[in-house]
């Protein structure tokens, strides 16, 4: 009996690991939430709530799995933008596409953006900082090199139909995709892939030795960041239309996701479902913070506070658990 | 460990000495430099303009002052292994500083006022890596929202006026040479001389190549990083001080709308400093600067679309760091 049980806590704090305390931190924001505003667990509400965050949950699980593998992804806020502009000129050229074609289109392309940051990071050995800083550059210059300075141009009906539209009259498909990629995301950490990629990320040699592939591991990382970039874009896009700010912000604010969700910046450790949580919990605050009237620009400030003491204490409770880790926490991962 | 100019010389033979030191990136960055300005001057004079006139150098010079003295600190905090993603946020907020205290008060105490403020901000930074351990990643970003929040809750557009007197420090110049400059060189000298010729120096580069070995050799890896901060902040305070001679007014924009955060860290890599600490220096910092304020004049002397110049920045920048990743494997081979 008390086995059974010791057996079944090991278990729930192996599951819950590191992610711990992103958990706490949801559950005090949405019982804040309750407290503020009752009617926020009202269905049309919170459905609301879920559809404004699922972006960033998508996006949090690309990044997930980048910074998962030991690396960083600083160009997703670039491909939400190009994204979003691209969609519109193309739409701007063959007014009569089918919604699905040019979703499809964005797809590819962000995998195709992640594809040149994977193949730059682990051929090319360029830190992934920089790969990708440069690969942001890159795409807002020529994104907006290529409309002409400023975007223009509607996006159609139908094809806003994902980022603002509901199923059955009352689901997001907003929602439904944000599902659809977290079912999505754990199914694949589960796989020899999920697994490989935790190990690459942990310490590359000892997985090459052990016969991973670790740059094909990580190549296949970044372009599903990619992938989710681009989905998260046609997601904005639909949301709040055409905007030269579309993805603005949004790299840091998927790292910071998915450091909120205990996963450690230098790889190897954390859970995609707390990273995701992470994403959830960033959304609430900033919801909270708008219900309780702090000011727009006050509310980088309290986000600024909020982050670090998280993961300041999320680094406190981890080396009091277990003093093997000595890795250092300062630097970035190359 | 101090550096990739060290090579037991007596072992080796001059010829191999020759080529470790062509493939130090700080020698390499002044080459790529040199060659960008000659290639430049070609391409400018084939479209029948002039790169290298007095008014032309003079801007090169004075727009590279700001983006280096913000470097020339990145790179002290990258060598210790960590990294600022505040300074931006730093910039605005030391102008608008800077320019409120000159309005009502002297030069002096606006000067004393913006370079305490950004030692607090360091010492706030280093304090949070080292003793919060929290990732230098997170928690500088987490200082920026900090700073911008405050920002954006009390100045709406630009504030203050910064006094006659210290404008000089922005517009006058020696021929074709800004007096800024001087500023910017003597900064950054202190810091070469920091990192070259003194215990801390060594302790940095040490922090940084490896931050356990460090440590266990007795090395105050801590206060080493704490200090690291310190003085970044302060070049960010002096390149704050700067852009306020040269705006003559506070501006909340001024240091994001440049990206002085994400652009120094290029020229630090580009300079050859590696990102995970331990290796590079100031020099080849300034070297990137150079390459980086070079390469945005020849395409203003092209008139090139300013959106068509960041796809070009970016494909440099990744394009130097392949380059060093490579010959540094081919060393080590």
């Amino acid at each position: 009996m008390t086995t059974a049980t010791a057996v079944w806590r090991k278990r729930g704090t192996a599951a819950l690991g590191a992610g711990a305390p992103v958990y706490a931190l949801l559950a005090v924001l949405f019982a804040a939430l309750a407290l503020t505003n009752p009617d926020f667990y009202e269905p049309d509400r919170f459905l609301a709530f879920v559809k404004r965050t699922a972006p960033l949950v998508i996006l949090a699980a690309g990044q997930y799995l980048v910074v998962v593998s030991g690396e960083f992804d600083l160009s997703v806020g670039a491909v939400v933008t190009a994204g979003v502009v691209v969609a519109a000129e193309l739409y701007g050229s063959f007014p009569e596409a089918h919604w699905l074609v040019i979703s499809l289109a964005l797809l590819l392309a962000g995998a195709v953006a992640g594809l040149a940051n994977g193949l730059i990071t682990t051929f090319l050995r360029v830190p992934s900082f920089i790969t990708t800083l440069g690969m942001m550059l890159i795409l807002e210059g020529a994104v907006f090199y290529w409309a002409g300075g400023s975007p223009h141009g509607v996006l159609p009906e139908d094809f806003r139909i994902l980022g603002r539209g509901s199923a059955f009259g009352w689901l997001p498909w907003a929602a439904l995709a944000c599902l659809a990629a977290g079912v999505l995301a754990v199914w694949l950490m589960r796989s020899d892939f999920g697994r490989t990629l935790i190990a690459t990320g942990d310490s590359e040699r000892t997985a090459t030795l052990s016969g991973v592939r670790t740059h094909r591991v990580r190549v296949l990382a970044f372009v599903l960041s990619g992938v989710a970039a681009a989905l998260t874009a046609i997601l904005v896009g639909g949301f709040s239309g055409v905007s030269a700010q579309a993805g603005r912000g949004y790299e840091f604010e998927a790292i910071t996701a998915v450091v909120l969700g205990g996963v450690a910046l230098g790889g190897g450790r954390g859970s995609v479902v707390s990273a995701m949580a992470g994403a959830f919990s960033l959304q609430a605050l900033f919801t909270l913070l708008n219900l309780q009237g702090v000011s727009g620009a006050l509310e980088s400030t309290v986000q600024g506070v909020i982050v670090i003491a998280a993961v300041g204490l999320g680094a406190a409770n981890w080396s009091r658990l277990r003093r093997t880790r000595t890795r250092s926490s300062g630097g970035t991962p190359s | 460990m101090t550096g990739t100019t060290v090579a037991p010389s007596a072992v080796l033979k001059p010829d191999a000495v020759r080529r470790s030191r062509l493939a130090d990136p700080a020698v390499g960055i002044w080459l790529a430099a040199a060659a960008v300005i000659v290639l430049g001057w070609i391409v400018v004079a084939l479209a029948g303009g002039q790169l290298l006139t007095r008014t032309n150098i003079t801007i090169i010079l004075s727009n590279s002052v700001a983006l280096g003295l913000v470097a020339v600190g990145q790179s002290l905090v990258i060598l210790t292994g960590s990294l600022d993603l505040s300074v931006a946020y730093l910039i605005s907020l030391g102008t608008l500083v800077a320019a409120e205290t000159m309005a009502s008060g002297s030069v002096l105490t606006a000067v004393v006022a913006v370079l305490a403020m950004s030692a607090a901000a360091g010492l706030a930074n280093g304090l949070i890596v080292t003793g919060l351990k929290v990732n230098a990643f997170i928690a500088t970003l987490g200082t920026a929202f900090i700073l911008r929040g405050w920002i954006e809750d009390n100045y709406t557009g630009p504030a203050g006026k910064v006094s006659a007197s210290f404008q000089h420090l922005g517009y006058d110049r020696i021929g074709p040479i800004p007096v800024s400059i001087f500023l910017l060189a003597a900064v950054a000298a202190v810091l070469w001389f920091i990192t070259r010729r003194t215990r801390l120096g060594h302790h940095m580069y040490a922090t940084g190549g490896d931050e356990h070995a460090a440590r266990l050799s007795g090395v105050r890896t801590r206060r080493t990083v704490v200090i690291a901060h310190v003085l970044c902040s302060l070049c960010v305070g002096a390149a704050a001080l700067f852009l306020a001679a040269r705006l003559g007014s506070g501006a909340p924009w001024a240091g994001t709308e440049a990206r002085y955060d994400l652009d120094s860290i290029a020229a630090v890599v580009l300079g050859g400093t590696a990102l995970a600490g331990g290796r590079g220096g100031v020099l080849g910092t300034l070297g990137g600067v150079l390459l980086l304020a070079v390469l945005d004049s020849v395409f203003n002397q092209l008139s090139i679309d300013p959106f068509f110049k960041n796809v070009v920045r970016g494909v440099v920048i990744i394009a130097a760091v392949a380059l060093y990743a490579r010959r540094g494997s081919r060393r080590t081979a």
